[in-house]
């Protein structure tokens, strides 16, 4: 396998236990070096458990995990150097400001004289003007850019998030994705895993989604969105008293008014609208949805409970 | 090689502490002080534990001892449980420091505090009566073992307690008492046969004896043995905080 063949994370055969709970069930993934991938699941589906596991937080019950091609328990040394981390959990260390912070973090990576890239990073984050503030003194949404910033200090080659957007302002999201952007522009692997699914959408190229410790779907960001969801030509409608049996032959539903027709190709919409004026409706209205995400999620979600 | 991530973590351990040096460094000097002047005053005329030896200047040595074992004590264990508690544990816990390397940072960052306020109490002393040091080796010797001891003792308890409700009892139901319970401020030739006894049971009393040894060349036990059971005790408990380091135990899932 080349180096740009190998993984950039290697997940095989993840399994951790806590007590009775089986918080990872199995769990198989590769991901590949340069992608923006995104990690989706419920509350309690594995994904903090797998992203611990990854960076060497906690100890699978049976399973590996390798990073850049370095086992996180065997090799966690060059595991460790080459994964940043951005916790779900807004921590920070009291005694110290954002520039002392970010040197103790740099030399924990073996690094010194790392004040040209602290500057930089804290450009990019809009912090150079807290660069001197105690880590008290902040803002929740300038703590969890120095988390960011924490994360970056030695330039690793693949960067978790996990959910670093929750409970952030607009203004900020747009910077810290603008940021995050740009690195993986530059060839880092982004993992990101976020409850706020148009974030992944916008984002993701590749997704995986999790539940209850097993990965219940993988695949680009537009096959998920076309495997399991679809558009749907809506309308507002006159002079239907009832759902026409026609119309009800291609899946439609009517509430009042409403009229809602889903629909594969847009090259359809032609043939549906005559069948609609053939039905005897008239067309006050007209909507076309696309398939989002957060469909995508809940019928991949809903299929795999049952 | 000494690597920079251990330079680092000892250096952030340190200055962790010299940033709230009110509390950590001139609030524990400011108490042995207290004891010197209450104990001394009192007791001064009425004891004399060592041939040609004053009170005062017997209980210097005590609580120097005393002052770099709390300290060294509370400077590991605390940053480890407000670590765990605040979360921020894990900045150090992702990057790739071996646990040997976390081991010497909080334990020599903890002798460092000790070393430093067992020094402010020596200094404070001397307001009070010049005592000499007649063997400096071997004061030194059982200062930095002391602190290595408690550092380490804080180590393991700092990772055990998950509240500092916990790690409180350990300090006041374990540490408290041995260390009161060593002979600070008494030699054990005063008490009876039965708690003399007892008291060799007691690690805490080899140390400051120890080390007064190395202060007056006169202790109730022999320096050599003092040494063996605390170097012994160092390595006991080296081995239980590197083998539940290297675990994880309740630092990595």
């Amino acid at each position: 396998m080349s180096l740009t063949d190998m993984p950039a994370i290697r997940v095989r055969g993840a399994v951790k236990h806590f007590a009775d709970v089986h918080a990872l069930a199995g769990v198989d993934l590769d991901i590949r070096q340069g992608e923006f991938f995104g990690l989706l699941g419920p509350n309690g589906a594995g994904k903090t458990t797998l992203i611990s596991a990854l960076a060497g937080l906690l100890r699978l019950t049976d399973g590996a995990i390798s990073v850049m091609g370095h086992d996180v328990v065997r090799d966690y040394r060059r595991a460790r150097a080459v994964l940043g981390v951005v916790p779900q959990e807004l921590v920070f260390d009291p005694f110290f400001s954002v520039r002392e912070l970010l040197r103790i973090q740099s030399g924990y990576f073996g690094i010194r004289g790392n004040d040209d890239w602290i500057d930089e990073l804290l450009a990019s984050l809009d912090l150079t003007a807290k660069a001197d503030t105690n880590m008290r003194q902040l803002s929740g949404g300038m703590k969890r850019r120095v988390l960011v910033a924490q994360a970056l200090v030695h330039k690793p080659p693949v960067i978790v998030l996990d959910e670093p957007t929750a409970g952030v302002d607009v203004e900020l999201r747009q910077t810290l994705w603008a940021f995050i952007r740009k690195l993986n522009e530059a060839g880092h692997t982004i993992v990101l895993t976020t409850h706020y699914l148009e974030e992944a959408e916008a984002l993701c190229g590749r997704i995986a989604m999790l539940k209850a410790g097993r990965v219940v779907a993988l695949d680009s960001t537009p096959n998920i969105l076309g495997r399991v969801s679809h558009h749907a030509l809506k309308l507002r409608v006159a002079g239907l008293s009832g759902l026409p049996a026609a119309l009800a032959a291609l899946g439609a539903v009517l509430q009042a008014d409403s009229l809602e027709i889903p629909f594969a190709s847009h090259s359809q919409l032609e043939g549906l609208l005559a069948a609609v004026r053939e039905a005897g409706a008239e067309v006050l209205e007209v909507e076309i949805a696309t398939p989002d995400l957060e469909q995508a999620f809940v019928q991949i979600m809903q299929g795999a409970s049952s | 090689m000494i690597s920079v991530a251990f330079r680092t973590l000892l250096y952030k351990e340190m200055l962790r502490f010299w940033k709230v040096s009110f509390q950590t460094v001139a609030a524990p000097v400011l108490t042995s002080v207290l004891y010197l002047m209450i104990f001394g005053h009192v007791l001064e005329g009425r004891l004399q534990p060592f041939e040609g030896v004053s009170y005062t200047s017997f209980l210097i040595p005590g609580l120097v001892m005393m002052s770099v074992l709390q300290n060294a004590f509370a400077n590991s264990s605390s940053s480890l449980i407000q670590s765990k508690i605040n979360g921020n544990i894990i900045f150090v816990l992702l990057p790739p420091i071996s646990y040997r390397e976390f081991y010497a940072a909080y334990v020599l960052a903890a002798i460092v505090r000790g070393v430093v306020v067992g020094l402010g109490v020596w200094l404070a002393s001397l307001i009070f009566t010049w005592t000499g040091v007649a063997h400096p080796l071997w004061a030194l010797t059982f200062v930095l073992l002391g602190g290595a001891i408690l550092g380490t003792l804080g180590v393991v308890a700092g990772i055990w307690a998950d509240k500092f409700d916990q790690l409180g009892a350990f300090q006041n139901f374990l540490i408290m008492p041995l260390t009161m319970l060593s002979g600070v401020f008494y030699s054990i030739h005063s008490l009876p046969a039965f708690w003399q006894q007892i008291s060799h049971l007691n690690p805490f009393f080899f140390m400051i004896d120890g080390f007064r040894y190395g202060v007056f060349g006169q202790s109730d036990a022999s320096p050599w043995l003092s040494l063996a059971i605390v170097g012994g005790a160092w390595l006991v408990l080296t081995a239980l905080s590197l083998q539940m380091l290297r675990r994880g135990y309740k630092l990595r899932g």
